[in-house]
């Protein structure tokens, strides 16, 4: 995940003034990455020229009947289980409403008997947030508006594209449990991983592949929930944090001021900083929802379920767990290297016997998510022992190791033909002597306890040495004449 | 369904439905509806305790296809159906509001 945010804002204090504590519940839904639509056959692919993956059943001609998809089926329970929900016979159900987003004037969802119910998910700091549901339904059409600037309450007409109407989502329907924007931010980077790990879907926000709306309300501490907002249009991390505290303090200003929230839906502007309200018809949502008459229930068997749980592979919790109990580091600092697949990499570089500190920090600050495809463990576990050993220097193994990733190299060969050798103790010890002669002053001032001279000798070692010379090894022998 | 349908019943579905009734067809349809949801208590009076609800008239479930992809349809043969089009889309009145 390239999309990383600044925020301070600790869990569980959201940062807010008076005393306001925010409560946020989140809707995803993500799109199953099946070959087909859900109830045909049509394409299942982003980017085609508009109207060429359509049928008879995703145009809602009549006479068409639709029929599950098997993959986007076990896909939609494979992210249940993932997710620890119970799995329950379920049903479809027809959400009957006008919008030309879909032909048929009713989407193919679920209502009282979703497929998954009940579940949760671990933040890296152990945090669970509950799940109420996942259920199976299919996506709309994509209208796009033109006339008036593009913009939707000024548009002169819409054109409508229904290469997307009938592709299988999930949506997952989160407990309001999460409190801080920050909090917020995890859910959705977990969740993703999750999602990512289990092979369902490419979970992208900036491409609409997994969408995240958000509900969002106020109270005081201990006060029951406040009227809630629903944000809409966040497409990155970024816009999911800055749109909840931006929506929090519009609703304290609201309050504060002795109005009250009113309950809508709200769209969150990148550009401007801020939610707005569109202009919609005052209608409470009647969806007239009724099971699906083309459709049967699903039902899975044991013997299904556990195909499923078999397919499962280790989530990026447990994942965090094994990598920080092997480098004595917490599961919140291992979360980067699970994050960014340099997990199974690490771990074996640590098996086979690096110095897990050294591991951690080159995982973290040296490697990029797609680098250790190249990477071999035992060599890179090698590097780390030439470095601790006091063969390289921190700087020297850092370039060794990009030349690694490059060429899948080997370290010894690397440095050697770079010249790296560790240098004799000697010849640094005569450097450090030649150093000590060249600013007398600076030594007396060292002498007398001064270490901010400390940067002057190791400065002129660094560059008679084309900064080859290890930092620490100098400072040491500094020291150590110093003490005569 | 114990109650009978109302006129403002009838007056909010034909909303939803997007039907414009007139006060004469609101009369009329609310007096048929009526006549449909008596004809409903008739099984509603059934005795129907010991029988689980189901959702389907069949008794059949797990009906899925192979995830494989089939051929579309032609787009020109699609758009032609339509009233309106442009640029290889369907043109439709300016949509006003949000998607539900
Ligand atoms: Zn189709």
């Amino acid at each position: 995940m390239t999309d990383t945010t600044t925020t301070d804002l600790a869990a569980p204090d959201a940062g807010l003034p008076g005393g306001w504590q925010m409560v946020i519940g989140l809707e995803v839904h993500c799109e199953l990455s099946t070959a087909t639509k859900l109830f045909c056959g049509c394409p299942n692919q982003f980017g085609s020229e508009p109207n060429t993956n359509v049928c008879p059943v995703c145009l809602g001609l009549p006479g068409s009947l639709p029929v599950a998809n098997d993959a986007a089926v076990t896909y939609a329970m494979r992210l249940g289980r993932a997710l620890h929900c119970e799995v329950k016979p379920s049903v479809f159900a027809r959400k009957n409403y006008f919008y030309p987003d879909q032909p048929k004037d009713y989407q193919i969802s679920q209502f009282d008997q979703p497929t998954n119910i009940e579940g949760w998910l671990e933040l890296p700091d152990g945090i669970r947030i509950g799940i109420e549901r996942a259920h199976i339904e299919e996506d709309t059409g994509k209208t796009s508006h033109v006339g008036g600037g593009g913009r939707i309450h000024e548009a002169g007409y819409s054109l409508v594209d229904y290469n997307r109407a009938g592709v299988p989502l999930v949506e997952i329907v989160g407990k309001a449990d999460l409190r801080t924007p920050e909090q917020a931010r995890q859910y959705v980077a977990e969740l993703r991983s999750i999602i990512l790990a289990i092979e369902v879907s490419d979970a992208k926000m900036e491409e609409g592949s997994m969408r995240v709306d958000a509900n969002v309300s106020v109270r005081k501490a201990d006060e029951p929930y406040g009227t809630r907002c629903e944000i809409k249009n966040l497409n990155s991390l970024r816009s999911l944090v800055r749109a909840l505290d931006y929506e929090a303090r519009r609703q304290i200003e609201l309050l504060e001021d002795g109005e009250r929230v009113i309950q809508q839906t709200r769209h969150w502007d990148e550009a401007d900083g801020r939610t707005h309200t569109l202009r919609s018809k005052e209608e409470a949502d009647d969806y007239r929802y009724f099971a699906e008459p083309d459709l049967v229930p699903l039902d899975p068997s044991a013997e299904t379920l556990a195909a499923i749980d078999a397919s499962i592979p280790t989530l990026p919790a447990d994942r965090r767990q094994a990598l920080a109990t092997a480098a004595g580091v917490t599961p919140v600092e291992a979360a980067m290297a699970v994050e960014r697949g340099l997990d199974d990499l690490a771990l074996a570089a640590i098996e086979a016997g690096a110095n897990p500190a050294r591991v951690m920090t080159h995982v973290e600050h040296n490697l990029a998510a797609d680098e250790a495809v190249r990477l071999d463990a035992a060599n890179f576990a090698g590097l780390v022992t030439m470095e601790t050993s006091g063969e390289l220097t921190a700087t020297q193994a850092k370039q060794v190791l990009a030349e690694m990733v490059e060429t899948g190299g080997e370290p010894g060969a690397i440095a050697a033909a770079r010249g790296f050798e560790a240098m004799e103790t000697g010849a640094l010890e005569s450097l450090v002597d030649e150093a000590i002669a060249a600013d007398p002053e600076a030594w007396a001032k060292f002498c007398a306890g001064d270490a901010k001279v400390t940067g002057a000798f190791v400065g002129y070692v660094m560059k008679a040495t084309k900064g080859q010379a290890d930092g620490k090894a100098v400072t040491e022998l500094l020291r150590r004449r110093a003490a005569g | 369904m114990s109650d009978p349908i109302s006129r403002d019943d009838v007056a909010h579905v034909a909303d939803l439905a997007r039907l414009r009734l007139t006060d004469d067809e609101l009369d009329h349809f609310t007096e048929q509806l009526a006549a449909v949801l008596e004809h409903a208590r008739d099984v509603e009076a059934l005795d129907v305790a010991d029988v689980a609800p189901t959702a389907h008239p069949f008794e059949l479930s797990n009906i899925t296809r192979p995830d494989e992809v089939r051929p579309s349809l032609d787009r020109d043969e699609v758009l032609g159906q339509a009233p309106s089009t442009e640029a290889g889309q369907f043109r439709v009145p300016p949509v006003l509001g949000e998607a539900p």
